[in-house]
């Protein structure tokens, strides 16, 4: 009824339709509580949550403590750059200590793919992926439809393109199985070498051309280079790139229709997004951190409820 | 199943003015009075009581719905999660004289629960509580209410279903339910 169809959040692929409405409906509520004058509410008094981070994140980790000490849940935190991990422990001797002090919970970011995936198979406790690798980022997905949703009415017809570097994407997978899931139409943007070879076979359409990608769509959601997960050169320099690629204020100004403009952050102004365009009225990208924690909040409720 | 009614439209009219009455008879003036129905199903009977003191008191009592799931003491005691509905509270609560509404009150659970959602809110002078039926000799908590429709000798196996208008139903009808045993 009430209850999500998974134990854990391991990526949007594995949930339904429904249970992503049911994490709006919930996060709708949770917008109300977090803009009380007590932003508190006592749900997951009963509850730890250990925050394992295996990669850096200041947004995604911030907005997963402060939806779980909203809900009153205690937080323990974790960063692999300070821990044990460095003297050679493997993931699951890590979580299983970590476990072994009685936490419910555990919100992972891990460099490898599948690596929450593994860990369901092994521990009790429930899962959420912050994060694995450049596969799934769900609760970001989550977010970003949660937003749309918020800013257009509705997901279902809309169309959505995703524009920038999509190969070492997690939030463009994750978008694109959200997007699907709740009806909306979706585009790929980007330069060849930073669109993966399989793309098409998810029934996207592809678009070479920024400009074009921008009068189709209703909503833009633009990836930030990921220069950090590139060990070869995609394209020549981030000045050309910017130039191919980048979104101005000039361009959406000279759209016929009014689009929304939405960055997952963290935004590399001048490079996929210049400065007027980011700050601009069609940009709703503070908006979706706030939702975030009202999202977060939502699916650490609907997972930790139905563990009774 | 069988179904006994225990209020029926004209009934539930009258005993509505006896409670409105008595309200106004403690409120007066209403001046810094405030009205909250709880969630889900208390809402409806808020609205009836605002609106029964509007025509006869010729008064606009601040209406707000108040929703007490994250609150409740059963979370992980269940099987799914609780859904939340609403909260709408638009006006202080600090100071006021809140008079909280419910359909049915039963163990008192929510009533403890929607104290403490309320709170979050602000720290009323005083707070009162008006339900349509006292199922009586089933509370978990010392809870009681200060406005009471109708008292119902009940067994914790039966249930009292409420049918409002305003809810969707033909008519104004309040039952009592034997679940199978």
């Amino acid at each position: 009824m009430s209850s999500l169809s998974q134990r854990h959040l391991l990526g949007i692929k594995n949930i339904t339709a429904k249970d992503i409405e049911l994490i709006f409906e919930t996060a709708d509520t949770f917008k109300e509580v977090i803009n009380r004058p007590i932003k508190k509410v006592p749900s997951l008094r009963d509850i730890t949550i250990a925050n394992i981070f295996f990669e850096n994140s200041t947004r995604t980790r911030l907005s997963f403590e402060l939806a779980e000490k909203r809900l009153s849940a205690d937080v323990v935190n974790f960063s692999a750059s300070t821990s044990s991990v460095k003297k050679g422990e493997t993931l699951l001797d890590t979580v299983h200590n970590i476990l072994a002090m009685k936490v419910d919970m555990v919100v992972m970011r891990h460099a490898s793919v599948g690596a929450p995936h593994f860990l369901s198979k092994y521990i009790k406790a429930n899962i959420v992926n912050a994060g694995d690798g450049t596969h799934e980022h769900p609760t970001q997905a989550l977010l970003d439809t949660f937003s749309i949703r918020e800013k257009l009415g509705d997901v279902q017809g809309k169309k959505v393109a995703i524009i920038g570097d999509i190969l070492h994407s997690r939030v463009a997978l994750s978008n694109i199985f959200a997007l699907q899931k709740l009806g909306a139409k979706v585009m790929v943007c980007g330069p060849p070498t930073l669109l993966p070879k399989f793309i098409g076979s998810l029934g996207v359409q592809i678009e070479l051309d920024v400009k074009k990608a921008l009068e189709w769509c209703d909503v833009a959601n633009v990836l930030r280079i990921q220069l950090e997960r590139q060990q070869i050169k995609y394209f020549p320099s981030l000045r050309e790139y910017s130039l191919y690629y980048g979104i101005s204020k000039k361009m959406l100004d000279n759209l016929k229709k009014q689009i929304v403009i939405m960055h997952p952050g963290p935004i590399n102004r001048g490079v996929e997004l210049s400065s007027d365009a980011a700050d601009s009225a069609h940009s709703i990208i503070l908006d979706q951190v706030e939702n975030g924690v009202a999202v977060r909040m939502a699916v650490l409720y609907l997972l930790a409820g139905a563990t009774a | 199943m069988q179904k006994k009614l225990i209020l029926d439209s004209d009934l539930l009219d009258i005993t509505l003015s006896r409670l409105c009455e008595q309200l106004i008879e403690n409120h007066g003036s209403f001046d810094d009075s405030v009205i909250l129905g709880l969630q889900p199903r208390g809402i409806f009977l808020a609205e009836l009581v605002q609106q029964k003191i509007r025509t006869l008191a010729k008064k606009e009592v601040p209406l707000g719905y108040l929703d007490a799931t994250f609150y409740r003491d059963d979370f992980r005691r269940r099987d799914t999660p609780a859904k939340a509905s609403e909260t709408r509270v638009s006006f202080v609560i600090e100071g006021k004289r809140v008079i909280l509404v419910d359909d049915v009150l039963f163990t008192g659970r929510t009533v403890r629960a929607a104290l403490d959602a309320m709170i979050a809110f602000g720290r009323p002078e005083k707070v009162e509580l008006l339900v349509l039926v006292d199922r009586t000799h089933t509370r978990d908590l010392p809870i009681a209410a200060d406005y009471v429709g109708k008292y119902v000798n009940t067994l914790e196996s039966q249930r009292v279903l409420v049918e409002l208008v305003a809810q969707g139903h033909k008519q104004n009808r309040i039952w009592l339910i034997n679940n199978k045993v």
